[in-house]
C-alpha cells in the first residue's frame, strides 16, 4: 500500500507521474533545499557581522542586548506551533475537516504570537539603541531574523487561507495534500529557527 | 506496507515532548556558568537533533520517498560548503597577496 | 458552445477561452507558446544588448573617442552585460527548455503550465523594469558585477550637473538590485517547474539514462538555478538594505566588509556561468549526432561530466576574486579547482569530436554553428585555464584579455550553441525550413565577424588595456586591433540582420518541413511540424536511447543503419486540425492570473526604491489576489 497515502493527499490529476511522486511535493522539496541556501547567506553573514572586533565601540553588543528568557519562550511557542501543525495535517488526512481547522487556527495563533513577540523585541532593541544602520550586529541581526518573520508571516497567511477554503467546503479529504505542503513550509520555517535560536541566541 | 503509513497523533505529542525537553536543556546549559566553555559544543548537537527530529518525523522525510531527502541533504550540503569557505576566508582575512 | 457553457465566471475575470489571436498569447499556458515567448522576448533584448554593444564600440574605434560621455559609457557598458546574460542567453536557453522539454521526454504540458506561463511574465516585468531605468534617472552604472561599495554606497552614486546644480543620480544601480531580484525569482520558479517536469513527466520507458543530453543538461542547469539563485537572492537584498535604507553590509565606516559582496556574488555568479553555457551544450550534442548520422560518443561520459562540472562549479567562485587579497591559501586551493573543473569540459570536447569522426556529416547551418561553438569554445575554455594560474591571472585581472575569454565563451560558446539550435529546431517550431544560403552566410559573417571583434581582445589585454575605459589614449599600439574589432561588432550586425531576414522570410516562402527534415534522432521530430497543442495524440512507449532512430533504423552486421521500412515520423491524418477537446484529450486551460500576478512585482519595486509605501502595497494586494485567483481556479475547466 506503498501509494495509498500518497494518492489520498493528491489531486487526481497527478497519479501517473514517472517517479509515483507528487509533482507537487517534489517542487515543495525543491524549494525548501534553495530556501536552505537563502537562510544560509543570511545566518553566515550574521556570523561573520556579529564578531566584537566587528562592532564599532559604543553601538550595543549582541550579549548586552538579547533576552534570552524572552526569546527561549518565543521559541518555545514557535516550535509547538509544529505540533499542532503537524495534528492538523493528521485529521485532514482522517477527514476530520472541524479538527483540522482548529488546529490550523491554533498553529496560526502560535506563529502570529511569535510575530508579537518579534515586533516587540524590534522596538525594544530600537529603545535600547540598535537599529538597522547602527552597526554591522544591528544590520545583519535585523535582516536575517526580519526575512525569518516575513517567512512566518506568509505562512500565517496561508494557514489563514486554508481555514477559509474548509469555510467554503473547498478544503476536503481529497485535498489534504494542501495542509501536507503549506505544513513542510511551515516547518521548514520552524527549523530555520531552531538554527537562528541556536546559533544567534545562545552561542554569543 | 508499515514504512510508508503516517505516525499516530500520539508519536507526534511524543516528539513535541522531546523537543520541549531538548529547548529546556539547551537554556539550562546557557545558564550553568561552567559549562561556559563547552557551550557550542553541548549545544551544536542539541540543534541538529531538533532540527532532525522536526525534518524525519514532522515533515515526514523518515517515512517518504527517499528522492526528498536528497533534494533537501543537497542544499544544505551547498549551505555548509560555500558558507563555510566564506566565513573562514573573511574571518581570517589578510590581506598579504 | 459546448465549451462556452462550462465556462464558469471565476472571481473578477472570465476565464479565456481563446487559443488563437493576440490576446490568446497573455493567457496562454502552452508551454510551446511560452517558449515562443520566451525567445522572441530574448531576442529582443538581444538587439538592444547588441546596440549598446555597438555604440561602445563606435566609442572605442579611434583613440580620445567622443562618441558618448564616461558617464553614459559607463552604464552602456553595464546595462550590455546585464542584457546579455539575465535577459538574453538564460532565457533563449529557457526557451528552448519551454518549447522542448516535454517534447522530448514524452509530456503533453510541463508539470506546472500556469507557473510556467508566470515565470515568463515575471522575466519580462523584470526586462523592461531594468530598461525603464533609461528614463528614470538613467541605466545602472557599476558594470554587471556591482562590486560593492562602488555601488551600494549612495555617497557614491555618480553626479550630475544640471543647471540647479550637482544632483547624485540615485536610483541606477538601485534598478539592477531591484531587477535582478524579480528576474531571480522567475528562474526559481522555472527551475523547480523543469526539475519536476523532468523528474516526473518522463513518457513509460524513458529512462533517465535514455534522456536525450539536451535534457540531462537542462536538469543540471535547472539544480544550479535552484541552488544559486537564492544566494544571489540575499546579496542584491543586502545590497538593497545598503542603498536605500542605510544599512552596514558592505559600508566599512560602519564596520561593513565589500568582499562580502564578491563571496555572495561569485558562489551564484560561478554556477551562472555554467548556467549560460551547458544548455547550448546540450543543444551541441543533439545536433552532432543528427548531422553526423551517428549516435553520440560517450553519451554516459557527457552526461556524467555534465553532472560533475554541476557539482564542481560551486567550488571554483574564488578565482574570480583572486587579485581581491584572500590569501595565499584559498588562492592556491580555488586555482587548482579551476584547473580541475576544465578536465570534463575537455571530456565533452573530445567526445563530441569522436562523434564527429568518421560519420557521414551534412554540412548544415545547424551543424555549422555547432562546429562553431566547439572550436570558438575551446579557445575560450582554454583562456579560461590561464586564469587558474594566480600569478597569471594578477596580471589579466580588468585587462581586454578577461573580455577576450568571457566573449568567447558567451557569444562564441553559448550564443552560437542558441544559434545552432534555433536553425535545427525552426522546421519543427514553424513548420517550413530556414533557408541554407542565408542560414550560412549567417554563419561565416558572424564566425568572421566575432573573431575579428573579440580576437584582438587578447592582444589588447596582454598589451594591459583596461577593461570598462571609456576612452583609450594614442600611441600605446591600441589603436589597431580596436578599429578591427569595431570592424568585426558591424559584422556581427549584418549578420544578424541576414538572420532575421531569413526567419521572417523562411515562415512564409521556406520549404515545407515535415515531421522530420533532418532525419533525426529524438522524439520531438515524430509528430507533425508545427506540432499539435497536446503533442502527442498518444504518448509514446520508449524502449530505446535515440527512441525515434531505432524506430527507423536497425543495424547491419557492420553496424551500419538499414532502414526499416515501416519506420519514420505518424503523422495521424486522421486527427489533423482536430482540438485537443475533440480528441478527448484533457489540456490545461489558458489563464488571466499568472499575468495579472506578475504585474504586482515591478510596482512592489518600485515602491521599495522610491518609498513609496502605497505602491508597495498595491503591487502586494495585485500579487496576493492574483495568486488567489490562480489558486481558487482549477487548472482545466473541464475537470468539474
Amino acid at each position: 500500500m506503498a501509494t495509498e497515502a500518497h494518492a489520498v493527499g493528491q489531486a487526481h490529476e497527478e497519479h501517473h507521474t514517472s517517479t509515483g511522486l507528487s509533482n507537487i511535493k517534489m517542487a515543495m522539496w525543491a524549494f525548501l533545499g534553495s530556501e536552505c541556501l537563502f537562510f544560509g547567506a543570511l545566518i553566515s553573514t550574521y556570523l561573520i557581522y556579529s564578531r566584537p572586533s566587528r562592532i564599532l565601540p559604543g553601538t550595543p553588543m549582541p550579549s548586552d542586548i538579547y533576552d534570552i528568557p524572552y526569546t527561549s519562550v518565543s521559541s518555545f511557542v514557535l516550535l509547538m506551533s509544529s505540533v499542532t501543525m503537524v495534528l492538523a495535517l493528521a485529521a485532514a488526512q482522517r477527514g476530520e475537516i472541524p479538527k483540522m481547522r482548529l488546529w490550523l487556527l491554533a498553529t496560526a495563533t502560535l506563529g502570529m504570537t511569535f510575530i508579537g513577540g518579534q515586533i516587540y523585541e524590534f522596538t525594544t532593541f530600537a529603545h535600547e539603541g540598535l537599529k538597522l544602520s547602527t552597526s554591522t550586529f544591528g544590520t545583519s541581526f535585523f535582516v536575517l531574523t526580519g526575512f525569518h518573520g516575513a517567512h512566518v508571516t506568509v505562512g500565517i497567511l496561508m494557514l489563514l487561507s486554508l481555514v477559509g477554503l474548509s469555510h467554503v467546503g473547498r478544503l476536503e479529504q481529497k485535498d489534504a495534500y494542501k495542509v501536507e505542503m503549506i505544513g513542510l513550509y511551515w516547518h521548514f520555517v520552524d527549523i530555520v529557527w531552531v538554527v537562528i535560536f541556536t546559533v544567534v541566541y545562545l552561542m554569543t | 506496507m508499515a514504512e510508508h503509513e503516517h505516525p499516530s497523533e500520539l508519536q507526534y505529542i511524543k516528539v513535541g515532548i522531546v523537543l520541549a525537553i531538548i529547548t529546556i536543556a539547551e537554556v539550562a546549559v546557557f545558564y550553568v556558568p561552567p559549562l561556559a566553555p563547552l557551550l557550542t559544543w553541548l549545544l551544536i548537537p542539541m540543534m541538529v537533533l531538533k532540527f532532525a527530529l522536526v525534518a524525519l518525523w514532522f515533515m515526514h522525510l523518515r517515512f517518504d520517498n527517499k528522492l526528498f531527502r536528497r533534494l533537501f541533504m543537497t542544499g544544505i550540503f551547498f549551505a555548509l560548503g560555500v558558507y563555510t569557505v566564506v566565513i573562514v576566508t573573511l574571518v581570517t582575512k589578510t590581506s598579504n597577496f | 458552445m459546448a465549451i462556452a457553457a462550462q465556462v464558469m465566471k471565476r472571481g473578477a475575470l472570465r476565464r479565456p477561452t481563446a487559443t488563437r489571436g493576440l490576446m490568446s498569447w497573455f493567457t496562454t499556458v502552452d508551454h510551446k507558446r511560452i517558449g515562443i515567448l520566451y525567445g522572441t522576448t530574448a531576442f529582443m533584448f538581444f538587439l538592444l544588448g547588441g546596440i549598446e554593444a555597438l555604440v561602445i564600440r563606435v566609442q572605442l574605434a579611434r583613440p580620445n573617442g567622443e562618441f558618448v560621455s564616461a558617464d553614459l559609457y559607463n552604464q552602456l557598458f553595464t546595462t550590455h552585460g546585464v542584457t546579455m546574460i539575465f535577459l538574453v542567453v538564460m532565457p533563449f536557453g529557457a526557451a528552448f527548455f519551454n518549447y522542448f522539454i516535454p517534447l522530448m521526454i514524452g509530456a503533453r504540458d510541463v508539470a506546472f503550465p500556469r507557473l510556467n506561463a508566470f515565470s515568463y511574465w515575471i522575466f519580462l516585468f523584470g526586462g523592461l523594469f531594468i530598461y525603464s531605468s533609461w528614463f528614470l534617472g538613467g541605466a545602472p552604472d557599476s558594470g554587471w558585477f556591482n562590486y560593492a561599495p562602488l555601488s551600494t554606497d549612495p555617497r557614491f552614486a555618480t553626479e550630475l550637473f544640471t543647471d540647479t546644480g550637482r544632483v547624485a543620480a540615485q536610483h541606477r544601480v538601485d534598478f539592477y538590485l531591484l531587477g535582478l531580484q524579480i528576474l531571480g525569482i522567475a528562474s526559481m520558479m522555472s527551475a523547480a517547474n523543469f526539475i519536476v517536469t523532468i523528474l516526473n513527466m518522463r513518457a513509460p520507458g524513458m529512462t533517465l539514462l535514455r534522456l536525450p543530453v539536451f535534457i540531462w543538461m537542462t536538469l543540471v542547469v535547472s539544480f544550479l538555478l535552484l541552488f544559486a539563485m537564492p544566494v544571489i537572492a540575499v546579496a542584491l537584498f543586502q545590497g538593497m538594505f545598503d542603498s536605500l535604507f542605510g544599512a552596514n553590509f558592505f559600508n566599512v565606516a560602519g564596520g561593513g566588509d565589500p568582499l562580502l559582496w564578491q563571496h555572495m556574488f561569485w558562489i551564484f555568479g560561478h554556477p551562472e556561468v555554467y548556467i549560460l553555457i551547458l544548455p547550448a551544450m546540450g543543444i551541441v550534442s543533439e545536433v552532432l549526432p543528427v548531422f553526423s548520422r551517428k549516435p553520440l560518443f560517450g553519451y554516459a561520459a557527457i552526461v556524467f561530466s555534465g553532472i560533475a562540472i554541476g557539482f564542481m562549479g560551486w567550488g571554483v567562485w574564488a578565482h574570480h576574486m583572486f587579485a581581491a587579497g584572500l590569501g595565499p591559501v584559498a588562492n592556491a586551493a580555488f586555482g587548482i579547482s579551476t584547473m580541475f573543473i576544465a578536465v570534463p569540459t575537455g571530456v565533452k570536447i573530445f567526445n563530441w569530436l569522436a562523434t564527429l569522426w568518421q560519420g557521414s556529416i551534412r554540412f548544415a547551418t545547424p551543424l555549422l554553428f555547432s562546429i562553431g561553438f566547439v572550436s570558438m569554445f575551446i579557445i575560450g575554455g582554454l583562456s579560461g585555464v590561464t586564469h587558474a594560474i594566480v600569478v597569471h591571472d594578477y596580471q589579466q585581472t580588468d585587462t581586454y584579455y578577461i573580455v577576450a575569454h568571457f566573449h568567447y565563451v558567451l557569444f562564441g560558446g553559448a550564443i552560437f550553441g542558441l544559434f545552432s539550435g534555433v536553425y535545427y529546431w525552426y522546421p519543427k517550431i514553424y513548420g517550413r525550413l530556414m533557408n541554407e544560403g542565408m542560414g550560412k552566410l549567417h554563419f561565416w559573417l558572424m564566425f568572421i565577424g566575432f573573431n575579428l571583434a573579440f580576437g584582438p581582445f587578447h592582444i589588447l589585454g596582454l598589451q594591459g588595456m583596461p577593461r570598462r575605459t571609456y576612452q583609450f589614449y594614442p600611441g600605446y599600439g591600441f589603436d589597431f586591433w580596436n578599429m578591427v574589432s569595431t570592424v568585426g561588432a558591424f559584422t556581427i550586425a549584418v549578420s544578424t540582420a541576414v538572420f532575421m531576414v531569413n526567419f521572417a522570410r523562411s515562415k512564409k516562402n521556406g520549404k515545407k518541413a515535415g515531421a522530420d527534415p533532418w532525419d533525426a534522432r529524438t522524439l520531438e521530430w515524430t509528430m507533425p511540424s508545427p506540432p499539435p497543442d497536446y503533442n502527442f495524440l498518444e504518448i509514446p512507449r520508449v524502449h530505446h536511447r535515440d527512441d525515434f532512430w531505432h524506430r527507423k533504423y536497425s543495424e547491419d552486421q557492420k553496424g551500419r543503419p538499414v532502414p526499416v521500412p515501416v519506420g519514420g515520423a505518424e503523422t495521424p491524418t486522421e486527427a489533423e486540425g482536430k482540438t485537443a477537446h475533440e480528441l478527448g484529450i484533457h489540456m490545461p486551460d489558458p489563464s488571466y492570473w499568472p499575468l495579472v500576478a506578475a504585474i504586482g512585482l515591478p510596482l512592489m519595486a518600485y515602491g521599495v526604491m522610491y518609498k513609496m509605501w502605497w505602491l508597495l502595497g498595491a503591487g502586494a494586494v495585485i500579487l496576493v489576489m492574483g495568486l488567489y485567483g490562480w489558486v481558487l481556479e482549477p487548472a482545466s475547466e473541464e475537470e468539474h
